[in-house]
């Protein structure tokens, strides 16, 4: 069985047999056939205002289903916009497939109108990518993007499209076969090595699990709290694995590293067996590494062999995918559980009381005053109104680590944010993909004054399509994370990161058509965020808050994470004007 | 140190810049790289000298087994191998010397290719460290211009070749199911 068709029918054709109903994009000249084609078709297309917010808002949807997301961009300057998005993507291991239109192939290389190497640029940002040279091979083609992504350890999968691929003409038969001989996929987990880890793991008398974004992409939460509650253990989640295990979980400790807590650091530091489930021991996370963990043996699970040893060498590495290992791991705990649960009780009761007397002495307590709202005042007061249901998604810098010190998520997936690569500007655009994914959930976009700046051609994508996103604007006039290195490691010479002016919300807000308010007492808080939060639509809420504030406890760069800084150096650095 | 990796990589667009490529972005310096299609001419096997770290190497592998291009990538630092080298040179000779090279040649094993009246091109295998050594002793001679093919390495024991088996294409094959995979959707 086989029909004529035309490449884009195929794609679209494609498209749907993988499940795709919606995708975010941005059209021109050379995606023209293809956009010509969706016209009258079911899947839908969402207009974004930049190609870059294309690939953040596929993303979102990515990452609030772990469905793979898909973004389209024109040639040239469409599929380079692509870009950050695509390394973003790269860095948190996150599906999804971007489709790009390319010139004509007999131009290709002819320095064309809208020409770039898309294929040669967006190598080493992608998992893999393709280049269609013919219309035939384009379904094959594209099944063979969608299993890249979404499987192994996931990733952006890129597909230059020639605008004569687009348009010509070829039998269309579906595919039923994809053959990737040298994807190579390491699932199952060594099962000799699953027993070893399960022994180690009842054998240690100061285990931790360290647990990160790879449990999230596995689906693995719910293996993940029943191995910490079989064995008892305290458990630190990553930046990236934030609700793989529920904030209000007793085993729950909290996130480690550059701007964790006290107590998750000290643990880390002080435990004789870290079992390392989906992390990759990232230097936000580790500090100096020599210093790391420096009295623990290493258990490593992780589906990407090249993880494994990469920067700390494991004393058990099981290279498989944590949904199908932790199954396994459970059950050998289990098997193992009557003869040796009680080996080194002791010497874990007391573990558990270092642990919770550490979470006693420096508490990730948030800071109030009477005539300003602190940042951590506003995290604080969205995770109560939350009550770690929401979706909150974030950009990178102060308002990041503040959010993710302070809300708490219940379930996996909640957690939004542009961890490895740090991007500003993710924070608004991937709010709008996870919105689309779940409609039914309260999403909170929480943005810095410099992210929101990034993104701001957003608010038109928001408003077309009424998305109820509540953009929280955590607004300190600065660029607060450059401006607190700048003040903490270099003299508080405060250069370029002043952010002095910044639009009324509320007049923003109208212009857009949708609801916003500026406030910057501490009473008005609460219930201007009970009021976005009733409002059915968007609304922005500009919250402006004390300017000098720092994230504490600090590791500074190089430094061990049990070296923290918790709190302002006196005399509290302000900034010579 | 120098560390031989010998590839076996699909031959399609972009194969040799996704290796090379991910050998720059991860900061290893090519020392010589060498590729020809294979019996089957849908691949190529490559040889690739990377300068890197002795606690790099596996890294280097690992990294290089992730290309889905790549079929297979093997240390051959790490196993029996041998590794030759070529190399092509043109020596300027005046009439006195040419008897001595022509000598010198045959101690090398190396044969002339081309015989003129400004002197000979000459053309040797041998590993990098004797091809070095051929290199100065001509280079005695007169003015000389070299070509050097660059590392060529097979393992002399058999590594079994794994390959992933094809596999169903789309979501309704029941591959790769977001709902089974993800707890929190409809939930």
């Amino acid at each position: 069985m086989s029909n004529l068709m035309s490449g884009s029918r195929m794609l679209l054709e494609c498209l749907s047999r993988e499940g795709v109903d919606l995708m975010f994009g941005y059209p021109g000249g050379v995606t023209l056939p293809f956009y010509d084609c969706l016209f009258d078709h079911p899947i839908k297309h969402i207009l974004v205002r930049h190609e870059e917010n294309a690939a953040f808002a596929a993303e979102g949807y990515a990452r609030a289903t772990g469905k793979v997301g898909v973004c389209c961009a024109t040639s040239g300057p469409g599929a380079t916009n692509l870009v950050t998005g695509l390394v973003d993507a790269m860095m948190d291991s996150i599906p999804i497939v971007a489709i790009t239109g390319q010139v004509t192939s007999k131009l290709i290389g002819s320095d064309a109108f809208q020409e770039a190497d898309t294929f040669g640029i967006t190598r080493s940002c992608t998992k893999h990518n393709f280049l269609v040279k013919s219309v035939n091979d384009l379904p094959q083609i594209v099944h063979e993007a969608f299993y890249i992504a979404a499987t192994g350890r996931p990733g952006p999968v890129l597909i230059d499209i020639p605008k004569d691929v687009f348009q010509g003409q070829g039998h269309y038969t579906p595919v039923h076969s994809i053959h990737l001989p040298g994807y190579k996929l390491v699932t199952e987990g060594h099962s000799g090595q699953i027993r070893r880890a399960a022994q180690m793991m009842w054998e240690a008398q100061r285990p931790l699990i360290y647990a990160g974004g790879g449990i999230i992409a596995a689906g693995a939460s719910d293996e993940l709290r029943e191995i910490a509650e079989t064995l008892d253990a305290p458990t630190v989640c990553t930046l990236m694995g934030l609700g793989a295990l529920s904030s209000s979980h007793p085993n729950f400790i909290s996130m480690p590293g550059m701007h964790g807590s006290y107590a998750a650091n000290m643990s880390l530091t002080h435990s004789d067996l870290l079992i390392a489930l989906g992390v990759r021991f990232d230097d936000r996370v580790t500090g100096r590494l020599a210093a790391f963990a420096p009295h623990a043996k290493v258990i490593h699970v992780d589906i990407d062999p090249a993880e494994i040893g990469k920067n700390r060498a494991p004393d058990l590495p099981i290279v498989g995918d944590a949904k199908k290992v932790l199954p396994k791991l459970l059950k050998s705990l289990q098997e193992l559980q009557p003869t040796m649960q009680e080996t080194n009780s002791p010497s874990r009761r007391a573990w558990w009381k270092q642990v919770r007397d550490w979470k006693e002495q420096h508490p990730l307590a948030p800071v109030f005053s009477a005539d300003e709202i602190k940042p951590q005042h506003l995290m604080s007061e969205i995770d109560r109104l939350s009550g770690g249901e929401a979706i909150v998604t974030s950009d990178v810098g102060q308002h990041q680590m503040w959010a993710a010190q302070f809300i708490r998520f219940h379930h996996p997936r909640l957690w939004i944010n542009s961890g490895g690569l740090g991007s500003m500007g993710f924070g608004m655009p991937s709010a709008i993909g996870a919105q689309f994914a779940r409609p039914d959930k309260l999403v909170f976009s929480i943005v810095g004054d410099g992210g929101f700046q990034m993104a701001v051609p957003e608010l038109g994508t928001i408003a077309t399509h009424s998305l109820p996103i509540k953009i929280i604007v955590m607004n300190n006039g600065y660029l607060g994370m450059v401006r607190q290195w700048q003040t903490l490691f270099y003299n508080n010479r405060l250069c370029s990161v002043e952010l002095e002016c910044f639009p009324d919300a509320e007049l923003l807000a109208r212009a857009y058509g949708f609801k916003g308010r500026t406030i910057d007492k501490p009473s008005e808080l609460t219930s201007a965020l009970q009021e976005a939060i009733r409002e059915p639509g968007p609304y922005l809420l500009n919250v402006k808050v004390s300017p000098y504030e720092n994230v504490y406890p600090m590791v500074p760069a190089g430094g061990a994470i049990n070296e923290m800084v918790l709190d302002n150096p006196q005399p509290v650095a302000v900034p010579a004007k | 140190m120098i560390q031989a990796i010998s590839i076996l990589l699909e031959n399609k667009p972009g194969a040799l810049m996704r290796v090379t490529g991910l050998l720059s972005a991860r900061g290893y310096n090519i020392e010589s790289l060498t590729v020809a299609r294979t019996l089957d001419p849908t691949l190529s096997r490559m040889t690739i000298a990377v300068d890197v770290e002795p606690h790099l190497r596996r890294q280097v592998i690992k990294q290089m087994n992730k290309l889905i291009n790549v079929l297979q990538a093997v240390d051959l630092t790490d196993g029996p191998a041998v590794a030759r080298e070529m190399v092509l040179l043109r020596v300027r000779a005046a009439m006195e010397s040419r008897t001595a090279i022509l000598k010198e040649a045959e101690i090398f094993g190396a044969r002339v290719v081309d015989s003129s009246l400004e002197g000979f091109a000459i053309e040797a295998t041998g590993d990098a460290e004797k091809m070095n050594e051929f290199i100065d002793v001509m280079s005695s001679y007169g003015e000389i211009e070299v070509t050097r093919s660059g590392l060529v390495a097979v393992s002399l024991e058999a590594k079994k070749l794994r390959l992933s088996p094809p596999i169903p294409a789309g979501v309704e094959a029941g591959r790769t199911q977001p709902k089974d995979r993800n707890g929190v959707l409809n939930a």
